[in-house]
Parts: C-alpha cells; sequence; structure tokens
C-alpha cells in the first residue's frame, strides 16, 4: 500500500495530555487572580463582610470548625448518593423498557416531559411528612426524582438516536431485534447515560441540600448553612457552601472518571459538552 | 435511499389528514396515561390502607389525599369566610412568576452577552470557560438563603433577590449553550461571510446568531424550569408571604390540619413550572418553525 | 468457494411503490450471473438505492419476485447470502478494527481462533495489516471504507452489495479503491451489484451497467462492458473506454427523455 495515511497508532497516546496541561494554564492564573482579588478588594475596601466575608475569613470558620461541618457534609453527601443510586438506577430502567416498548414511550414522553419541568424540590414538605423530617429518606426521596429524569431521558435518547445504517447493517447479518439491542442500541447508548448520570450527580447534591432546607436535623449541611445564614454567621455560611460545593464537584468527576474508562473509545466524549 | 419527487397537492392533503390523525392519537394517549395514573393513586392508597403496610410510609388520608380532595380544595376557603383557596394561590403564582420571570430575562440577557464575548476572545474562553462549567456544579439554590436574608436586611426587596436568584439561575446554561452554538457554524459559511468582507458585526448577527438559536432554545426550556424552581426556592427561607413559597412554608405548618391545602399548592407550582416551560417551547417552535428537540 | 447457482440474482416485474403513493420502482426485470460486477447507475429518484435494498431484503417488494441464490430474498438474507457495504462506512466506534471485522462472524457464531485467521485474512486482502487495534475515528475516509470492505466479505459470502461507497472519498482515492475493489473481487470470486453515481466508474469497474431512469424507476438501458480484464490504469485511457462511457451518457439522457440534445457530465445532478 502507497503512503499510508495514518500510522498504526498504539492507542492510548500520551500526546494529548500535554496539551491540555498547557490549555488550562489561563484558567488557574485567573483563579488566583480571582482568589487574590477578592481577598484584597475585601481587606482594602473594608467591604460589609456580611455577603461576601474575605476568603480567609472563610478558610478561617472552616478550619475551626472542620470536624463539625465535614460530617454534616457527610451525611448530606449520603443522602444525595442514595437518592442518586435509586432515581437513575429507576431511570436507566424505565429507559431501557420505554425503548423496547415504543408505544408507551411514545406516550409517555409528552408527560415526562412536563413531569421535568415540575419544581419536585417543592415536594419537600410532604416527602418530609412521609418519612419523618429527620429521616434522611426523606431529602433521599427527593434526590431520587430529581435524578430520575436526566438519566431516563438522556439513556432514552442514546438508546433511540442509533443512525439508521447501522440498524440496516445489522438486518443484512440476520440480526434480530436481541441482536441489534445488545450490540448496537447499548453500546451507543452509553455516552448518552453518561451524561443523564453527571447531571443527576450535581443534581442529587443540590436536592439533598435544598430539600434540608425545609427541615432536617442539624448535624445536616443544609440545615446547618441555613441557620448559620439566618443567624449572619456568613463565613460560616460560606464555608458551608464551599464544602457542598467540592462534593457536588467530586462527585461528578467521579461520575466523569466512570464515563472516562468505560466510554473513552467515544470522540464525543472528548470535545466539551454541556447539558 | 431513494429520493422522493415533490409532493403534489393530493399527497399534501394526505400528509395534512395523517398528521392530524397522529395528533389525535397522542393526545387520547396523554389522556389514558393521565388516567391511569390516577388509578394507580387511587389503587396504592386503597390498597396499602387495606393491608396496613406501613413501608415505605404510613398510608391514610393525610399523607395521601385522595385526589378527587385535592381538586376539591381548590373551592375550600383557605381562611375563615375568605375567598377560594384557587384565589390567593393563584395570586401567588402571578407573584412568583413575576420574580422568576424578571430573573429569566435578565439572566438570559447577561448570559448571551458573555457567551458573545467569549466568542471573540480564545483567551478570555480558556480563562473563564472552565469556571463556568465547574459552577454548574456549585449548589446554587444553596445560597438562596443567604442572598435573600442577606440582602433583605440591607433593605433590597424580597422579590428583587429572588429575582437575582432566577437570573443567576438562567445566565449559565444559556451562556455556555449560547457559546456552543455560535462556534459551531460552519466553517464554510464563515469563509464566505469574510468573502463578503463582512465586518465582524455582520457576521455575528447574520451568522452566528441565527446559527445559534436552537442551541439558545435549549438552554432557555432549562432556564425557565429553573427559573421557576429559584423563585420558589428563594422565597421559602425568607418567608415571602406573597408568593407560592411562602404559600408552602404556610400551608406546611397546617399540613396536618389540612393536608389538601399544600397538595393543591404544589399542583399549581407543577402547573406553573410547566407553563413557563410550554411558553418557550411555544416561542421556540414559533421562531424556528420546526418542532423542538424532544427534551432539554 | 463453495459451488453457488449461477443466477445469483434474479428479479421480476419488481414494482415498488410507498405509502406516500411514491412509485420508486416499476416492473424491474433482472438477471445477474456468479461473478458478474453490476453497476446500476441513474439520476436523483431512479430507486437504484431502493432496488440494492430490496435485493438485501432490507426493504419489502409490492410486487413482482426477486430471488437471491435461488432463494427468497428474505430467506437469502437470513442464510447470510451477502455482505453490504454503504457509503457511510458504519463502523462502530466503541469496537477496534479488528472487532469491527468480526462483527459478522460473532453473529454467525465463529469461534475465536476462526474468527482472528480470518479478520487477519481480510485484514490484508484491504491492506491494513497492522491497523486492528486502531479506532475508526483514527482512519481517513478511505480507510475506513476499506474496512467496511472487509468486514462485508469476512463471511465469503456469494453476493456483495455496495451502496455509493466511494461517494465520500475524493477522485484519487476513490480510482485507487476502486482498482484495488477489482482486486478484492477477482481474488474472492463474488458477485457484486454496485451502486454509484459516476459514470466512468462504472464503466471502469463492471461488466455490465444497468441504467435506470427515475419517476416511476425503470430500467432504461443494460450496456455490457467488453473492456478486457482484468481492468488496469491505462484502462481509463482507452478509446473503447470514452466510447462506452459516452453510450452510458446518452442512455441516461434518453432515459431522462432529452435524447435529442448532447447529454453533458453535469446533467447528471
Amino acid at each position: 500500500m502507497s503512503g499510508a495515511v495514518v500510522e498504526p497508532i498504539p492507542p492510548g497516546t500520551a500526546g494529548e495530555i500535554g496539551r491540555r496541561a498547557r490549555d488550562w494554564i489561563p484558567a488557574i492564573v485567573v483563579f488566583t487572580l480571582g482568589i487574590g482579588l477578592w481577598q484584597g478588594l475585601t481587606t482594602l475596601f473594608d467591604v460589609e463582610t456580611f455577603l461576601l466575608p474575605k476568603p480567609s475569613d472563610i478558610a478561617t470558620s472552616f478550619w475551626d470548625d472542620k470536624a463539625a461541618l465535614w460530617d454534616a457534609a457527610v451525611y448530606t453527601f449520603k443522602e444525595a448518593a442514595g437518592g442518586f443510586a435509586i432515581g437513575s438506577g429507576l431511570g436507566i430502567l424505565a429507559a431501557l423498557l420505554l425503548a423496547r416498548f415504543r408505544v408507551i414511550g411514545a406516550g409517555l414522553l409528552p408527560i415526562a416531559i412536563a413531569a421535568n419541568a415540575v419544581p419536585i424540590i417543592a415536594f419537600a414538605p410532604i416527602t418530609n411528612n412521609w418519612f419523618g423530617l429527620l429521616n434522611p429518606v426523606s431529602k433521599m426521596a427527593i434526590a431520587a426524582v430529581l435524578c430520575f429524569f436526566p438519566t431516563m431521558i438522556n439513556t432514552m435518547r442514546g438508546l433511540t438516536s442509533v443512525h439508521p445504517s447501522s440498524i440496516e447493517l445489522m438486518r443484512s447479518y440476520a440480526g434480530g431485534e436481541f441482536a441489534i439491542f445488545r450490540r448496537v442500541r447499548l453500546p451507543s447508548a452509553l455516552p448518552f447515560m453518561f451524561t443523564g448520570l453527571k447531571v443527576a450527580a450535581v443534581l442529587s447534591m443540590i436536592g439533598a441540600i435544598v430539600g434540608e432546607y425545609f427541615g432536617g436535623p442539624t448535624n445536616a449541611l443544609g440545615v446547618s448553612i441555613l441557620n448559620d445564614s439566618q443567624l449572619f454567621n456568613f463565613p460560616r455560611a460560606w464555608a458551608g457552601i464551599g464544602l457542598a460545593s467540592a462534593f457536588g464537584i467530586a462527585f461528578y468527576g467521579a461520575v466523569a472518571l466512570v464515563e472516562h474508562f468505560t466510554t473513552g473509545w467515544a470522540p464525543s466524549a472528548r470535545s466539551f459538552r454541556s447539558e | 435511499m431513494a429520493q422522493v419527487a415533490a409532493a403534489s397537492p393530493s399527497e399534501e392533503r394526505r400528509h395534512r389528514g395523517v398528521a392530524r390523525r397522529v395528533a389525535a392519537t397522542r393526545a387520547a394517549t396523554i389522556v389514558l396515561v393521565l388516567a391511569a395514573l390516577w388509578g394507580l393513586w387511587e389503587g396504592y392508597k386503597w390498597l396499602w390502607e387495606t393491608t396496613g403496610w406501613t413501608w415505605p410510609f404510613v398510608v391514610d388520608d393525610t399523607t395521601m389525599p385522595h385526589l378527587h380532595d385535592i381538586v376539591g380544595a381548590f373551592g375550600d376557603p383557605a381562611t375563615a369566610g375568605g375567598p377560594a383557596l384557587i384565589h390567593p394561590l393563584l395570586d401567588a403564582a402571578w407573584f412568583t412568576a413575576k420574580e422568576a420571570l424578571a430573573g429569566f430575562l435578565l439572566g438570559a440577557a447577561i448570559g448571551f452577552a458573555l457567551a458573545v464575548v467569549l466568542a471573540h476572545s480564545r483567551l478570555l474562553e480558556r480563562g473563564l470557560l472552565p469556571y463556568i462549567v465547574a459552577s454548574q456544579t456549585v449548589p446554587i439554590l444553596a445560597i438562596a438563603p443567604m442572598v435573600v436574608v442577606g440582602l433583605g436586611s440591607k433593605g433590597v426587596e424580597g422579590w428583587k433577590s429572588v429575582a437575582i436568584l432566577a437570573a443567576y439561575l438562567t445566565f449559565f446554561p444559556v451562556a455556555i449553550n449560547t457559546l456552543r452554538g455560535l462556534k459551531s457554524v460552519d466553517a464554510r459559511a464563515l469563509e464566505l461571510m469574510h468573502s463578503y468582507a463582512a465586518s465582524r458585526w455582520h457576521v455575528l448577527w447574520r451568522l452566528r446568531v441565527p446559527a445559534s438559536l436552537p442551541y439558545i432554545f435549549v438552554a432557555l426550556r432549562i432556564s425557565a424550569t429553573a427559573s421557576v424552581i429559584g423563585a420558589i426556592i428563594g422565597e421559602t427561607p425568607a418567608s415571602i408571604q406573597e408568593g407560592l413559597g411562602g404559600a408552602i412554608v404556610n400551608f406546611n405548618q397546617y399540613y396536618s390540619l389540612q393536608p389538601t391545602f399544600l397538595w393543591a399548592t404544589n399542583v399549581i407550582c407543577a402547573a406553573l413550572g410547566i407553563s413557563f416551560f410550554a411558553l418557550v417551547a411555544i416561542t421556540e417552535r414559533l421562531v424556528l418553525r420546526r418542532a423542538p428537540e424532544n427534551i432539554a | 468457494m463453495t459451488a453457488a447457482p449461477s443466477r445469483v440474482v434474479e428479479i421480476r416485474g419488481l414494482t415498488k411503490s410507498f405509502r406516500t403513493g411514491v412509485t420508486a420502482l416499476q416492473e424491474i426485470d433482472l438477471e445477474i450471473e456468479a461473478r458478474e460486477f453490476v453497476s446500476l447507475i441513474g439520476p436523483s429518484g431512479c430507486g437504484k438505492s431502493t432496488l440494492l435494498r430490496i435485493i438485501g431484503d432490507l426493504i419489502p417488494a409490492t410486487s413482482g419476485t426477486v430471488l437471491v441464490n435461488g432463494k427468497a430474498a428474505h430467506q437469502a438474507r437470513l442464510d447470510h447470502d451477502y455482505g453490504i457495504v454503504f457509503q457511510d462506512s458504519v463502523l462502530y466506534d466503541w469496537r477496534t478494527v479488528a472487532r469491527n471485522v468480526s462483527l459478522p462472524l460473532e453473529m454467525l457464531r465463529w469461534n475465536r481462533a476462526k474468527r482472528q485467521a480470518r479478520v487477519k485474512e481480510m485484514l490484508e486482502l484491504v491492506e491494513l495489516t497492522g491497523f486492528e487495534s486502531n479506532r475508526p475515528w483514527q482512519l481517513s475516509g478511505g480507510m475506513q471504507q476499506r474496512v467496511s470492505i472487509a468486514r462485508a466479505l469476512s463471511f465469503d459470502p456469494a453476493l456483495l452489495l455496495m451502496d455509493e461507497p466511494f461517494g465520500a472519498l475524493d477522485e484519487m482515492t476513490r480510482e485507487r479503491l476502486n482498482m484495488e475493489l477489482l482486486q478484492i473481487w477477482a481474488k474472492a470470486g463474488s458477485t457484486v451489484v454496485f451502486v454509484t453515481h459516476s459514470i466512468p466508474e462504472a464503466v471502469f469497474l463492471s461488466t455490465r451497467v444497468v441504467v435506470m431512469s427515475a419517476r416511476p424507476g425503470r430500467i432504461a438501458e443494460v450496456i455490457e462492458v467488453d473492456l478486457p480484464q482484468p481492468r488496469t490504469a491505462t484502462t481509463r485511457e482507452e478509446p473503447r473506454f470514452f466510447e462506452l462511457v459516452t453510450s452510458v451518457r446518452e442512455a441516461l439522457a434518453a432515459g431522462r427523455g432529452d435524447a435529442a440534445r448532447p447529454a453533458a457530465a453535469e446533467d447528471l445532478y
């Protein structure tokens, strides 16, 4: 063969990583500048520390109370994780069912779209009444419902957005519905499923915390943040929020990591996605 | 695939007939599904009450009122001798809607403007985009209490803080999706514009923005829902009485006495969320003249 | 290769109308013998891709008979009697090149050793040895199509259906792949039905060119290509080649009903 266009590449070249590190430099610069500016401005102009306390105050606040805050964060994270597991699991199951039995799926789709627009968190008082204010399950339920829809919708989209030629190809091999499902729809649905899971990961944490705003035990992060706000202890409230953010990002990152290892093959997975 | 020749008038009439039949079937399926859900609710309630099962939660008229009781609650007076519940609820819904709308419009405008700036400066994009993306994982709703309580103590009216919250929730999806849309332009279309010596302004408004409209509408659909949620949540910690959030807090306190009122409030919340979403979807269909992609 | 019936494809009175009322194909009669290379060429809307898919039982016929290897097309599909190559290579991103080629073999339940041996053989045939572990997106368009061809032939089908496989490639790659396809065809001894838009390609590759016309789709003319085998790079420069290209062009123009004026290449689109 004269002049191969592409050399046989061993998969997983390291060249990509170096390039990406350089891409991150502007972001790191901005971060450092941002924190520096924040600290500088609040110190120089003695800005009312109430709404935007100095980063140093927040850090001190966190350090003083790190044990209590960390425990609260873990408690709330467990609610989020539990809700994520239940909600996403059911969402994937529902997607598999609805993709298999398209008729029901078509009928339920408008309902699902409408349900997605409902403020689920407004149901927190009701779940509190069902399971008890102090019971973590009441917040887990909210998180679960929040996770259900994005996961189900995205997974369904993946299962049904297969290139028609792929289906024709499988038919040319005398493949039946099950073979098509197993060999084509499932693998191509994985990237979509992970998009949904990433959204769900973020939503689960938000759902747990905001659910706690409607009432919960004092050792929960949301309750702690709310109390601190109402007592005008903003540094500690921000410390709590920072922690909640960190857990949310870590959760998202964990899902993204799993995504990378299972679907590293997807070219689109390597480009920027937003949901 | 063999390409179909242009449809004749009789074929077009046939197409429209088919479309009408499809719409009718769809409407019928929705009614059927709703009826099935109604049946599921009442069936579950009946079964759990008869057998006395307590998992996952105890079922009685307080935890799961009859659906017809919830519907009936709209006609009951909320306060002794006062108007039927539906009136104060609709007033509250209107109040919350205005907050959400104000925030939605503000956030969309800022998000759009930011995206335009980032689309034109690779450096700014590299510097700011990671934070914009990462901030989507910040529990923004978690800041709600602080913003509303804090600003409230400074004399800022409650509804303004809530609107700011809604704007915050709208701003990020709009910025990201608009940016994506602005950059999604076909390289060849860009070259065409350059061959006309089109100014950056022209390229932006005649090419990039129209090309990014589908992406923008995807974000607007998400943001519509998020604004409503943000408005309701923002009202709750500060107990802004006039809105739906305040209504939830109120009726939550009297839940054991009148459970149906809280449920009725939630129905109105759901209706508000769905209406906002529907408004955006309809606008999208009018602007883009095609069915919106099905899911946010 | 196992002995195959000498008539690989036999079509009688085939008509295909869609539910929208469009008649894609009308009263098609066609016979294809073993080891032929038959091109289907015609303007948009003439039904050539539809015809190909009916042969492959991917779309049902409305009336008429379609026999592949002496059986109904449906049975032929179930018996894996043909391989198909699309314009889009339709490779699966989540499989390596090797696993893409072995896909039909997995469906046929070949054991691993046999599969690996055959994959190696096929990749040698299309000259892609060494690319087994690459992913589809790492390859150029031409290479992806070669993988697609390797996959289509991996289970030795008697019939190869190709739907504008080189349509998305540039002219030079296309000419190169044409040569390779002919070499593969000669080595594998299969029968090929090839849909194309390109008159020179059709003449260069085929033993027969079936010219179709549109609205409704039917066969306007069948032209025997009597150029010597094997075809070489210089075949395209022979006078007979040009004569045949002209015949096909005139047949296309006639099929469109304007035989009076000289056809030009642009008229095809």
